[in-house]
């Protein structure tokens, strides 16, 4: 319910980071967003379409890379992976886990643009 | 045309993030400790932050609260009956509260100092899912559950419950009526944040509040240690 002012403070973000490239169109915006961001992709991709246009970024890609949640079994002396949110225990052992290593990231990864090209 | 690949990492909170950080700051200097008192709504967060604040002050304790709804006056009038100062924070719509309105409200309350505090309340929008994203520089995250809304609540909502640093359970009085299953839930809490501390509480009868004051008063001991 809040990916409206989450996409609009990645166009913030962005703008301000495309205005070293003067003429430069964005093309692709690379997010980072852990499973417990509690961000839901479809409704970033709806609001950016709505939020972008007027700005350097309409007409980009959003592109979400979706992390899991990385947690520190201490018993296997290890970070391991779950694979749901539905269960904080490790899988191997089966021991309850409650050191967070990654899951909630939400992060601009990096942009991809294309510049004009100065004439010589 | 060039195509560039430009790294940024950069967090999309940042903003949040670095004013949660001044914010934190702050407290940790004034020697407050604060709570973020995050549920549904209808959990009873009002009313248990009522018992809460009425019994801390009849033992001394200096409390504040701060609340947020989307519209409305109502919860810190109720509030301010316990006698604690109370500013009414309204997000006209915006479903969470952010650091930026805990620090504009926290400017210019007229007769509020956090030097002047022990504790600070912060009663978050009732919502189990925004609030999760936004630090708002507390020291301890409370997630609040009650009989009525079913044990599997903190399995639906895991990105609230995962970040909470205490849970508490309302409404324990209508626990028989409701047919409410107490182990399910303790259960279903420690799967999503092992080991966390759970309060079972009942603001009318006053079950587990003194649990709920001592722990608030070793938190704050600890951390100004």
């Amino acid at each position: 319910m809040h990916e409206l002012s989450i996409v609009a403070s990645i166009v913030d973000t962005v703008t301000e980071s495309v205005a070293a490239y003067p003429g430069a169109r964005v093309v692709e915006v690379r997010l980072r967003v852990g499973a417990l961001a509690s961000v839901i992709e479809d409704s970033l991709q709806f609001c950016y379409g709505i939020a972008t246009e007027g700005t350097p970024l309409e007409g980009s890609r959003l592109v979400v890379n979706i992390l899991p949640v990385v947690v520190h079994c201490a018993a296997c002396a290890a970070d391991v992976e779950l694979e749901g949110l539905q269960s904080f225990r490790c899988p191997c052992c089966g021991e309850p886990c409650s050191d967070l290593r990654q899951g909630r990231e939400l992060e601009i990864e990096a942009i991809e643009i294309d510049e004009v090209e100065e004439a010589v | 045309m060039t195509t560039r690949i430009v790294e940024l990492r950069k967090g999309i909170l940042k903003k949040n993030d670095e004013l949660a950080a001044g914010l934190r700051a702050n407290y940790s200097a004034a020697g407050v400790l604060v709570l973020n008192l995050v549920s549904s709504p209808g959990t009873g967060k009002t009313e248990f932050l009522e018992v809460t604040l009425r019994e801390m002050k009849a033992r001394g304790a200096r409390v504040a609260a701060l609340v947020g709804d989307l519209e409305t006056d109502n919860d810190a009038r109720r509030l301010a009956a316990s006698g604690a100062p109370v500013r009414q924070i309204n997000t006209h719509g915006i479903c969470h509260l952010d650091a930026e309105m805990i620090g504009k409200h926290l400017d210019g309350w007229e007769g509020v100092a956090l030097d002047g505090l022990d504790y600070l309340f912060i009663e978050n929008v009732g919502n189990l899912v925004c609030p999760s994203s936004y630090d708002l520089g507390e020291g301890i995250r409370v997630a609040l559950l009650s009989v009525t809304e079913g044990e599997d609540k903190p399995l639906k909502y895991p990105t609230l419950f995962n970040s909470a640093d205490a849970a508490v359970i309302t409404k324990m009085d209508l626990a028989g009526p409701c047919g409410f299953n107490r182990e399910l839930a303790l259960h279903n809490i420690n799967e999503i944040r092992p080991g966390i501390r759970i309060f079972e509480t009942s603001a009318k009868t006053g079950t587990g509040i003194d649990e709920w004051l001592a722990y608030l008063a070793e938190e704050r001991a600890s951390r100004s240690a």
